[in-house]
């Protein structure tokens, strides 16, 4: 079923009747995500899109049987609307929201340990282009149309260099089984392990591709779990080899600091783990494609 | 966001923290006149700039009469201070801050960092302040007092005093020092701080425990709520295109090539500066427009890349999600028309409505050179800056 999404996955969004919450909502549903409604406290009863609205997430849940949230929510109530969704006992939840203070993702990733671990919900992002299953259900703000459904998974901090790849893909043919964009933010919810995990465990996945960038410890940690445990081929790009140390890049998570976290030294550690490189930004396509052939090839 | 030493200790003292007594000044007069009012004989003078490492740079002076005091402030004022840590283009120097003396008997370290490892606030702390701490780090790693805390309770007094302890300090600092930790921490999290930083902080001869400098930088996501700290933004500490391009909502930072980059999303932009370097060129600039840019914002960014005069060449890449390239298209001719561009123009759209911003360039009759790749744009942005740059030679 790919991973974390599929068509009969049920949705609801959390700031349904906002501006950017409408436009996607919209988008989404026109591609095939199974959205049965949405949040907006102070205008429950109402019917937004032809969907009904709930004041609360636990009301959602209760009417819907929602199992996974999108949250378009403006930054300074975003932490309180994911551990809304937590505690209503949403399973999945992509936080699109850019802008969440690092102290409020602290709190939110602390409470989220209130719950045993098999019931913990999964958060992607927050600051994401979010989930899609090509061909199946949107979650998230990327173009649906640039994505080929296929046996290819993406993981990527950025949203439009994880939209470079899938369209150099597609240009080979080489379709995607999902895409998830786990975001830019220092603290995020899901990491790179977290996803890689789920990519070697489903069935309609045969390689993975790993978008990382400059800063941060999570493709070092990426590397290392996939050397011990992954047997799918991983294909990674690092993003940031021109940057000048020491300089912000306008994510809040491309600050360098240790080592492991400059560019040139995630290159070094990935290769090192046997990690396929992706050279240039321009060569997604062909290395994917080389990967799958020496690939199906061994086999 | 960063603010001044002086703006930082005023917060700390206000938590408990014991800082020197001290007082701005923005003329060698106010500077004497200050000399006066704190008392003693012995003062330092300190250039506040945004930077560490200001001592080597002749931005701290030790001065022990008016004359002294008058002409180190002559001597920084109006001066950028270049350290380690400003890059070549250096600091103004608009304001000083004159302290008393202090007799130092041990230097330590303090610092508070976001660790994204563990994502909660981390402490490291060691005997061996005023060093830099990297170095002390890297060669003696299990000399690095670390604690982190949990977000849910905030610093607990046993995790200060374990510290306190650690430093090795006399029985009757533990209190002092238990005091000025758990001090900073709030401070740090009252006011959203990303960074908080107090090296060195002394032990003096007469026994009591003072922060000697301090740093501190903001959560730029945070600054919504903490008003107080908006107001510390120092404008003249910035790189005025970063500031022209922040202003107007748009993430810049400068770098030092001649190929001005206007890219949405963070990632892509990164990626795309790469590409131009594999392919030969030297970025100016990382700009991203963000999401759902309207004509206006890219026409403004083009105003923010060509704010900068080393640059002699423009690649537009966009790869349009929320972004839409018929906006991106018609922003491109505006700027052409309103802000004039006179360096060559490479454009790569792709994604959402990607047809029509073609087209829109197509039909606009202007000098675009439009790429379908990545590859492509970056190759022809090179290319044509060489050209650009052999034209200029020959004439």
């Amino acid at each position: 079923m790919a991973i974390l999404l599929n068509r009969s996955t049920r949705v609801i969004v959390q700031g349904f009747t906002g501006k950017i919450g409408s436009f996607h909502a919209d988008d989404m549903k026109r591609y095939g995500t199974k959205l049965v409604g949405g949040v907006t406290p102070g205008k429950g009863g109402q019917t937004h899109l032809g969907l009904p609205v709930f004041n609360t997430v636990k009301g959602a849940v209760r009417e819907t049987r929602a199992e996974a949230s999108i949250v378009f929510v403006p930054p300074p109530f975003a932490a309180d609307s994911i551990m809304e969704a937590a505690d209503a006992g949403i399973k999945l939840c992509v936080c699109i929201t850019d802008g969440i203070p690092s102290q409020d993702m602290m709190q939110v990733k602390r409470y989220m340990r209130r719950y045993r671990f098999e019931d913990r919900m999964r958060l992607v992002g927050p600051n994401c282009a979010g989930v899609i299953t090509p061909g199946q259900a949107l979650m998230g703000i990327m173009p649906g149309s640039i994505y080929l459904p296929g046996r290819v998974g993406i993981v990527g901090r950025s949203g439009t260099l994880g939209y470079e790849a899938a369209s150099q893909m597609k240009a080979l043919g080489i379709g995607v089984s999902t895409s998830v964009g786990i975001g830019g933010d220092p603290i995020n919810g899901s990491s790179f392990k977290d996803i890689l995990q789920l990519f070697e465990r489903d069935e309609d996945t045969d390689a993975v591709v790993m978008i990382g960038e400059i800063g941060g410890p999570q493709e070092a940690e990426a590397a290392i779990w996939a050397r011990d445990n992954m047997r799918k081929p991983l294909i990674a790009y690092i993003a940031g080899l021109s940057a000048p140390k020491g300089r912000r890049m306008g994510h809040a998570g491309a600050i360098i600091s240790a080592f492991g976290e400059s560019a040139q030294e995630k290159v070094e550690i990935l290769k090192d783990a046997g990690v396929v490189i992706v050279p240039t930004p321009a060569s997604f396509g062909e290395v994917v494609a080389d990967t799958l052939a020496r690939t199906k090839k061994a086999a | 966001m960063d603010i001044h030493e002086y703006q930082a200790k005023e917060l700390l003292a206000r938590h408990g923290v014991h800082v020197p007594r001290g007082g701005l000044a923005y003329s060698p007069e106010q500077a004497t006149y200050r000399a006066r009012e704190i008392g003693g004989s012995k003062w330092v003078l300190k250039a506040q700039v945004h930077s560490g490492a200001r001592g080597k740079a002749g931005g701290i002076k030790l001065c022990s009469n008016d004359e002294e005091i008058s002409n180190a402030a002559e001597g920084m004022l109006g001066r950028k201070l270049v350290t380690q840590q400003t890059g070549p283009r250096g600091k103004l120097i608009s304001r000083l801050y004159l302290e008393e003396a202090v007799d130092i008997a041990q230097e330590l370290y303090l610092g508070f960092v976001l660790d994204r490892k563990e994502e909660r606030v981390m402490i490291v702390a060691s005997a061996a302040g005023g060093m830099e701490i990297e170095d002390i780090s890297e060669k003696k790693p299990d000399s690095i007092i670390r604690a982190t805390v949990d977000p849910g309770v905030g610093m607990q007094g046993f995790q200060a005093r374990e510290i306190a302890f650690g430093l090795g300090l006399e029985s009757n600092l533990i209190g002092k020092a238990t005091e000025t930790i758990l001090g900073c921490y709030q401070v740090f999290r009252d006011y959203d701080a990303s960074m908080l930083e107090i090296n060195p902080l002394v032990v003096t001869r007469d026994g009591s425990l003072v922060a000697l400098d301090a740093k501190m930088s903001f959560d730029e996501n945070a600054l919504f709520r903490r008003p107080e700290i908006s107001e510390l933004r120092d404008k003249s500490q910035e790189d005025p295109r970063e500031t022209f391009a922040s202003d107007r909502g748009l993430s810049y930072v400068g770098l030092d090539g001649n190929i001005g980059c206007i890219i949405n999303g963070a990632g892509l932009a990164m990626a795309t500066m790469d590409m131009i370097k594999i392919a030969g060129g030297e970025p100016a600039n990382f700009l991203d427009i963000g999401g759902g840019a309207s004509p206006e914002r890219v026409a403004k960014s083009f105003r923010a890349v060509l704010g900068d005069k080393n640059v002699e060449t423009i690649l537009v890449n966009i790869f349009a999600g929320i972004n839409r390239c018929d906006w991106v298209a018609e922003g491109v001719i505006k700027a052409i028309r309103e802000v004039g561009v006179d360096v060559p123009l490479v454009v790569r759209l792709s994604g959402t409505k990607v047809e029509e911003g073609r087209k829109i360039l197509a039909d606009s009759g202007e000098a675009v050179i439009v790429a379908d790749t990545l590859a492509e744009a970056a190759e022809k942005a090179v290319a044509a800056w060489r050209e650009g740059t052999k034209n200029k030679k020959a004439a």
